[in-house]
Order: structure tokens, then C-alpha cells, then sequence
């Protein structure tokens, strides 16, 4: 027996187990069952509910398990009288002051403290006094409150404090006074708060969206993935009558662990939203007619069929399935149209010929956690992709220097090195004086690069940020999914590979969406066919498609006010067309005014369908709801129009039968995000006049979201305003709580003024893809604000 | 000896005569059978008829859409749904029973926690088209406000046994 392992007895049953190792952890490996309500193996020890009290030889009390290391040679009994009779009195006190309200609590039937009554409870309480009463806390719009079901195991404030990085809930009070709650009334802002709801035991913190309509035992459930970040976490479906009813995290060490952000687990209040399309619908001489889908085919069938192929646009997202992005690309190419694109939110596709095969993450999820520097450029990696940030947050306590540098000084949940606003051009010159930096101090830098470096001399900041990378034996550069509204992204990509190149560190890529890496795979892009083959005739990127007006758009699941970077851009194009065709999920006035035929499409929890996360996993779902009225699955209206006009090739009875024939494309790929650079870089120089910076806000990012009701209420749900420093704000004359007329390329828009210091100089800060900015021009550029 | 006496009983019609003697007891008893409908048997508080949800005194519908008489029901009768009142508690949006499905087991009644669900005395009903044999939630609680002095009263004669 080595020195790291020590043997244990419990109930007569030989155990080996790790030095340290607390009792329950073995207890649990070896499938022995110990009640308990406050331990989680991932979060730290409490030792509070005493539920998981033991026998230990020669201890002279009941040992909690939970906080009793294994010693050599321990011997436990689980079953004991002794064990049994301290598990009881413990069941007997927490029982004192609960409710036992089971039949109206959402709980009921999959409640930790019921099922553990069940074995340990008395049938009759012998306690006759009065009950504690703890009143509700409001704490937002996603979590409902029954505080006086709370038996205080903590789990949900040691969840704050050690996982979300916010000390939201904590325990107030003493003894039979403890109290949880917000310290100050207000609500909770993480953006993984819904994990309280899993860990609380009891039924003191629930679901508000999905309160009091369904019960445990009348659920189904299915497996799916989240589609709103490129970390694809794992989910289950929970359904009722073909109806997604709540969502609940998958365990997966490798993608999520046991955690779901808020937006991925409410997201799917978006599925039954009012404004769903439950119909297929046509214009004829201006007036909408809701038509079957035989009518509508025709009709959308013809179109394509009369337009000429170069005439044509095919824009979709990167959260479309891999099965739809692929028949998409394959229809377009099919007709001999090379113009397709998802990248509406990326203006600058100049370098797009050296673009990796798919962008990745360079690294897999977990080894985040073990990495002793990252720097994240543009990307405010908290709301982006949660469960990046958590991860590198894990990383940031474990000692490494996480660094981030954005448009706008994001707060973040854990230490950083630095984190500070930059405005566009500034951001280009700091990762320029990182890289003069790293060659100061005889790091090797690209020749193509070196040129430009001559000329810089690095600040302190930029001297640390060489430091901590340079240094660091694991290291990484992210380029967040804020990058592509940059408006020199091929330039910011270019020193951001400099910078990982000369410091040894991985680059790797955040993108946007939950399936952008599927939409590269698929050939989703005018340059490359599936597989990230080179196109035989690379066709025109979205920005270029919709410059130069097409005579027909065929959109995918786009909504035309909020997918876009530029949404002025968006509606000058799509007004300029004979014909738009839009297969999409819900209605709204623009896709009306626009639009001439729309196909009602089925969304992420309604079809089977593939996603491809950051690291280049492939993860399928199969259908767990039933489509929203008429709607239809992507892949199987783009096979339809395929059978109607191209011959063969669009024989497809399944996705399966999708995804087979991408991933027989995809056979050959080999991820790898070596980029080459440009004759010689350039670092440019910073523009006069204000600039709009903006990001598309984490419940913004899609359709889907934004249909959301609940996330829609959060304090993350972001209307359009103008966001400056204090400093700015003085030098336009305008003060926090004013409205201002934004114009931007001749469209203008009135917005309310916020005053944060976390934007630089030069800029104001105006989210994307949100209402009120649907008015406005490209996410970064020039811009005028006046007094309004 | 056995065959003997079965060939003497068998000859002799020994057995016709003794259920005709039974028969000509029954003659001259107290008759049990009623003039239904103008007379009616008497009916036990635990009698299970037709299905009632019934009301608070001060007019609140008790049930609270806790679902367990859903679960329960061994025929699949009892379909809910729920949400939550303008008021913030759990109420049913739809409480249906088919009565072609129930077979009357009373479990309903059993697990209902607030004695919302209950079976009245009725039992006497007809259906005239297809369709009408599920009652909803609204046709239940008027059945409930009707015969709610009926069903209180047989609640609490059966309240000891419990």
C-alpha cells in the first residue's frame, strides 16, 4: 500500500481510499448510501445539516461524513444503531421547523428532504408548537422563493461565494433565526444563478418561469444541448405533452460539469412566445395569407428557380444545426450560388483565405482550469460563454494571471491581471506594444511582424501582459466573440496570433453562437465547400451581399433587426430585393415589411439535430418537444426545396443521414489554428472623432433568447442606450439620465444616456442587437450624439 | 354404500325438493327488493358516485393542483393543469375527469391532502352525446357548491374512522 492510500472498513466492507479523503466521498465511490442535504462534491465542506452522521470506532460521538477525514484502519458503521438513531434526532429537528407543504411545492416528488424523510422520518410529528415563518424574498425574475422551506444547508450561498464569484445569497441571523437571503433587498444578477435551483435540496428556490405547472413525476426526459454559446453544455429537455416544460444541466466533467447557465436553462421559454410562427405564410399584392406548406414550397420553389444563381443571397446563423447549415450551403451551391454566410455580426472578412478550418478553442474546456496565464481579447467572457469564465475562474484562484482587454472594462467574477477598456484602434496598438514587449525580451516574433514593433516602445501594461504570458508554462490567447464586430478583426486576429505565437501560448478562438464552428465544418461560408475545402468560386460574404443589393435573399432563421452588426446595412440590402424567402421561428414587423415568403422553422428542442462546440466536439440531440404548430425542421424544408430543384443528392430520409454525409466530408480535418500572416503587419492609427463601440449582450445573442420572457425581465436584458465615461459625457454636454440623438451613416436614433467609467475615451458604448439600436448602423463606427 | 344412497337421492328427487323447500321460505319472508326509482336503498356516507371539487366555506376552491389524485388514478381519468394565480398561489387551470375511464375507487378522494376531490351520493346520471362524459373543473365545483351541506356532513360522520 503506497503512502497516498489508506484501507477503511465500513459496514465490514473493505475500502481502499486517497490520503484526505473524507468519508462520504469513499462512502459514495462505493455506492453506500449516506443521507445527507449539504454536501456537494463541488462545493466546499459545511458540515451544517448533520444529516450524514456516522459511526466511527472509538469515536466517542457520531461523526459527520461529510467532514471526517479516512484514517487508516477507521472502522464505520453506516447502519448502526448509533448511526441510525443520530440520523433520526437530525431528521426529526429539520422536520421541526418545515412546513411540509409538499403538495403546492414544485419540489414535491424530487425533493432530496422527502425522499430522506421517507427513510429516516418519524410518521408522526411529536413536535406541537408553532412553526418558524420566514417571509419571501424577491431576488429577480428567474428564481422563485419559499424561504420557510429552507433547512440552511448553505449550498446555494456556497455557491455564490465559490462558483458564480458573487456573494449574492448569505445567512443572516443565529439558530433558529437564520435567515437566507440577499443581504439588501435586490436581485440575484448572476449569469448562472439557476444552478441554486439543482443544488437547493428542498423546495426554498425554484423555477419562477416554469412555477406550479408541471410535477416531477409527469416529465420527460430528454437529452439535448444548449445552443447559445460555443461551450455546447449538455442539458436534459424536461417535457409534458410534447411541451418543453423546465431544463436541467447534464452531467459532463468534460463540457459543463453539473453546471447550465441562465441562458441556456430558460432560453427555452422562447419556444412557445406569441410571436412564433405556427404557419407558413405568403404575400400576395401586399397582404399576408396564411397558406399550407405545399403552397408555400411552390411558391418558395419557384422563386429560387427563376432567380439567377449570382442574383441570390442564403444568410443564416451560427446557431442553426450543423444538419441545416449543411443542406443550406449544399442548396445554394446545388443552384450555383455561392453566396452563403451565417457571419452577420462580422464586418471585416478580409483575411477570411487564411481562416482555420473551423475556429477552436485551441485547447480542450478543461484544460482552461490548469492554465497559468490567458489573456481574452475583446470578449467579455463572463456573459459570452459562462462556463469559459468559470473555468478560468477556477484557473484565476488557482493562481494564474487571466487578463482581458476589451472594448468596455467588463467586471468580471474572479481576480484578473488587468482588464481595461480600449477603443478599437487602441486594442490593435496594445496587442502591437505586448508583442514589442515579448521581442524586448528576446521572445521570437514572426518576421512579418517585426518591422512594425520597431517603432514601439511598450508601456508598463503592456510589459506585464508579455510578462505573465511569456512566463507562463501554460498559456493561452482567446479571441472573444466581441472580435468580429471589430471593425479591423483580420488585423486584431493577425497580432493576437503574434502575441500567442511569440509568448508560446495556444491561441485559441471564442466564437460567437452555439454553432459557428458547425457553420465553418459545413461549408457555411462563400470561401469554403464542407470539410473547409477551398470553394471552386468563393461567392460574397454578408456584408458584401447585402452592399450590393441581391434580387433574392433566402434567410435562415436571421431575424433582420437584431442578427446583424449593421442592421441599417441589413435593411438597405433586403429592401433592395425582388424576393426575400425567410424560413425562421418567429415573426416580427421587419421580417413582415421585408419578407415574401416565410417557412415556419422548428427550433433547437424540436428537431434532431448536431452542434459542434469551440473544442470541435460533435454533439447530437434528437427531438424532445413537438413543433410549434405547423413548423417544420430545418433540414427537412432545405431537403424539400432541394428535391424540387436540383436533381438528386437531397435524399436524406433523417438528419443522421445529414450529419453522416458532413462527417464524411469532415473525415480529413485536423484542427489547427496557425494563421498565416500578411506580407507585413500594420499597426493603424487610432480615428478622430467618436466611435461607437458596442457587444451583442447575453440575452441578445439569438432569436431564441430574445423571445425569452423571463431572461428578457433580468437586469442583463439590455435595451438600446448610450453608454459613455464621465468624461466623455462632459465633452458632449450630456448627463446620465438624458436623451440623445445617435446618428450613424445617416440613420439616427433617440437613446437614453448612461454614465460608466468602463468605456474609454473617445467612444460610447451601444449594445447591439437589442431595441432601439435596430435603427442604427454597423455595431463599431463613427458616430454623432447630440443632445435630443 | 355411497352409490346407494346417491341412486335412492337421485330416484327420490331429493335435492328438487330441498330447493323447493328453500324457495317456499323466501315465499313468506320480508321481501328485499325496492320500487326503484320511487324507492331508494339507503346509502352508506362512504357511498362513491359522481365526482364533486369542493369549495371553503368562504367560497375559495380548495384544491390546490398538487396532481397526486392525477397520479393516483389507477385509469388515467384525471388530466390537470396548472399555473400560478394572479394572487400567487397554485391553482388548476383545467381539472378534467371522464367519467367512461373512472371506475370509482375512490383514490381521488384518498389522496386528495385539502378533501377537495370527493365522490357525492349521486349516482343517477346519463350523457346524451359523446364528449359530455368528461366534466371539467367548472361543472365539477357546481356539483360541489350543490350538494356541499351533503358532502360536509358525510365527511364528518366518516371523519372518526380515520
Amino acid at each position: 500500500m503506497s503512502d497516498d492510500t489508506v484501507s477503511i472498513e465500513v459496514d465490514g466492507q473493505l475500502l481502499s481510499a486517497r490520503r484526505g479523503a473524507m468519508l462520504i466521498e469513499v462512502t459514495d465511490a462505493a455506492g453506500i448510501s449516506i443521507p445527507r442535504f449539504c454536501y456537494h462534491d463541488k462545493l466546499s465542506v459545511a458540515a451544517n445539516c448533520r444529516m450524514c452522521l456516522v459511526e466511527v470506532e472509538k469515536a466517542p460521538k457520531p461523526m459527520p461524513a461529510c467532514a471526517t477525514p479516512v484514517m487508516d484502519g477507521m472502522k464505520v458503521y453506516t447502519n448502526s444503531q448509533r448511526a441510525v438513531q443520530a440520523q433520526r434526532g437530525t431528521m426529526e429537528f429539520l422536520l421541526i421547523n418545515h412546513p411540509l407543504d409538499c403538495p403546492i411545492c414544485d419540489q414535491g416528488g424530487e425533493c432530496e428532504l422527502q425522499d430522506v424523510a421517507m427513510g429516516y422520518g418519524h410518521g408522526v410529528s411529536r413536535y406541537a408548537d408553532t412553526k418558524r415563518v420566514v417571509f419571501d424574498k424577491d431576488i429577480g425574475p428567474l428564481i422563485a422563493t419559499e424561504m420557510t422551506r429552507c433547512i440552511h444547508c448553505t449550498r446555494c450561498v456556497r455557491f455564490g461565494e465559490e462558483i458564480a464569484g458573487l456573494r449574492e445569497l448569505g445567512a443572516t441571523g443565529r439558530g433558529e433565526d437564520v435567515r437566507i437571503g440577499t443581504y439588501v433587498e435586490k436581485s440575484v444578477v448572476s449569469e448562472m444563478s439557476g444552478n441554486v435551483i439543482d443544488l437547493c435540496p428542498v423546495g426554498a428556490l425554484t423555477a419562477k418561469p416554469s412555477r406550479y405547472t408541471a410535477r416531477a413525476w409527469e416529465l420527460l426526459q430528454h437529452a439535448g444541448i444548449a445552443t447559445h454559446d460555443c461551450v455546447g453544455s449538455n442539458l436534459f429537455h424536461h417535457t409534458r405533452d410534447g411541451r418543453v416544460m423546465r431544463v436541467v444541466p447534464r452531467e459532463n466533467h468534460a463540457v459543463n460539469e453539473v453546471w447550465l447557465s441562465d441562458r441556456d436553462r430558460f432560453s427555452y421559454e422562447g419556444l412557445y412566445s406569441d410571436a412564433r410562427l405556427r404557419q407558413p405564410l405568403l404575400k400576395e399584392a401586399g397582404e399576408w395569407h396564411a397558406v399550407e406548406w405545399e403552397t408555400a414550397l411552390a411558391a418558395a420553389g419557384s422563386a429560387l428557380m427563376a432567380a439567377a444563381p449570382q442574383e441570390m443571397g442564403f444568410l443564416t446563423t451560427s446557431s442553426a444545426s450543423l444538419e441545416e447549415l449543411y443542406l443550406l450551403q449544399k442548396l445554394a451551391r446545388g443552384l450555383g450560388c455561392a453566396n452563403v454566410d451565417y457571419r452577420l455580426r462580422q464586418p471585416d472578412c478580409d483575411d477570411q483565405a487564411h481562416d482555420p478550418v473551423m475556429p477552436w478553442l485551441g485547447q480542450n474546456l478543461g484544460d482552461l482550469e490548469h492554465l497559468q496565464a490567458a489573456l481574452v481579447v475583446a470578449g467579455n467572457v463572463r456573459k459570452d460563454q459562462p462556463l469559459v469564465a468559470h473555468r478560468l475562474r477556477k484557473a484565476a484562484l488557482d493562481g494564474a494571471q487571466v487578463s482581458l482587454l476589451n472594448v468596455r472594462a467588463y467586471e468580471q467574477t474572479f481576480p484578473t491581471l488587468v482588464n481595461d477598456a480600449l477603443a478599437p484602434a487602441a486594442l490593435l496598438q496594445e496587442l502591437a506594444g505586448i508583442a514589442a514587449a515579448l521581442l524586448s525580451q528576446g521572445a521570437e516574433v514572426p518576421a512579418q511582424a517585426q518591422e512594425a514593433l520597431a517603432k514601439i516602445k511598450p508601456t508598463t501594461r503592456q510589459r506585464k501582459l508579455a510578462d505573465s504570458l511569456g512566463s507562463a508554462e501554460r498559456a493561452t490567447v482567446l479571441l472573444g466573440s466581441g472580435a468580429q464586430l471589430h471593425p479591423g478583426y483580420s488585423v486584431l486576429r493577425q497580432w493576437a496570433s503574434v502575441v500567442a505565437a511569440a509568448s508560446g501560448s495556444v491561441f485559441g478562438y471564442l466564437p460567437e453562437g452555439g454553432n459557428a464552428a458547425g457553420a465553418w465544418l459545413a461549408g457555411c461560408v462563400p470561401h469554403r465547400g464542407p470539410g473547409g475545402v477551398s470553394a471552386d468560386t468563393a461567392g460574397q460574404t454578408a456584408g458584401e451581399m447585402l452592399r450590393t443589393p441581391r434580387r433574392l435573399y433566402f434567410l435562415h432563421g436571421v431575424d433582420p433587426e437584431f442578427d446583424f452588426a449593421d442592421p441599417q446595412l441589413a435593411h438597405s440590402g433586403l429592401s433592395g430585393a425582388d424576393c426575400v424567402i425567410a424560413v425562421t421561428a418567429f415573426e416580427s414587423d421587419a421580417l413582415l415589411e421585408h419578407a415574401d415568403i416565410i417557412l415556419p422553422l422548428a427550433l433547437h428542442a424540436e428537431i434532431d439535430a448536431t452542434y459542434v462546440n469551440a473544442e470541435g466536439r460533435w454533439q447530437n440531440a434528437n427531438a424532445a418537444a413537438r413543433p410549434c404548430g405547423k413548423a417544420r425542421a430545418g433540414w427537412k424544408i432545405l431537403r424539400v426545396l432541394g428535391n424540387r430543384l436540383i436533381d438528386g443528392g437531397f435524399d436524406h430520409n433523417s438528419a443522421r443521414a445529414v450529419r453522416g454525409e458532413v462527417q464524411a466530408c469532415c473525415e480529413s480535418v485536423r484542427l489547427d489554428n496557425s494563421l498565416p500572416l500578411a506580407e507585413a503587419l500594420r499597426v493603424p492609427a487610432a480615428s478622430r472623432g467618436l466611435l461607437r463601440v458596442a457587444e451583442v449582450p447575453i440575452y441578445a445573442v439569438d432569436a431564441l433568447t430574445r423571445h425569452a420572457m423571463a431572461l428578457q425581465k433580468t437586469g442583463d436584458a439590455l435595451r438600446g442606450a448610450v453608454h459613455m465615461s464621465a468624461a466623455q459625457a462632459e465633452k458632449e454636454k450630456l448627463t446620465a439620465g438624458d436623451t440623445a440623438r445617435v446618428t450613424q451613416n445617416g440613420s439616427s436614433a433617440v437613446l437614453l444616456v448612461h454614465i460608466e467609467d468602463s468605456i474609454p475615451n473617445g467612444c460610447v458604448w451601444i449594445p447591439s442587437g437589442v431595441p432601439g439600436s435596430e435603427k442604427l448602423g454597423p455595431a463599431c463606427g463613427a458616430v454623432e450624439v447630440f443632445k435630443a | 354404500m355411497q352409490q346407494i344412497t346417491s341412486f335412492i337421492k337421485s330416484f327420490t328427487l331429493f335435492e328438487l325438493a330441498r330447493g323447493l323447500w328453500l324457495t317456499r321460505g323466501y315465499l313468506f319472508s320480508r321481501k328485499i327488493t325496492i320500487r326503484y326509482p320511487e324507492e331508494k336503498t339507503p346509502q352508506s356516507p362512504r357511498f362513491r358516485g359522481l365526482h364533486a371539487l369542493r369549495r371553503y366555506p368562504n367560497g375559495e376552491e380548495r384544491c390546490i393542483a398538487c396532481k397526486l389524485c392525477e397520479a393516483v388514478c389507477p385509469a388515467c381519468a384525471i388530466t390537470i393543469e396548472s399555473e400560478e394565480r394572479e394572487d400567487g398561489t397554485r391553482r388548476t387551470t383545467r381539472y378534467d375527469i371522464d367519467l367512461f375511464k373512472c371506475i370509482f375507487c375512490g383514490f381521488c378522494e384518498e389522496a386528495c391532502p385539502v378533501d377537495s376531490i370527493v365522490e357525492t351520493r349521486l349516482f343517477e346520471y346519463h350523457f346524451e352525446k359523446r364528449g359530455d362524459q368528461i366534466i371539467t373543473k367548472q361543472q365539477l365545483l357546481e356539483i360541489g357548491d350543490k350538494y356541499e351541506a351533503q358532502l360536509a356532513a358525510d365527511r364528518a360522520a366518516d371523519a372518526v374512522y380515520r
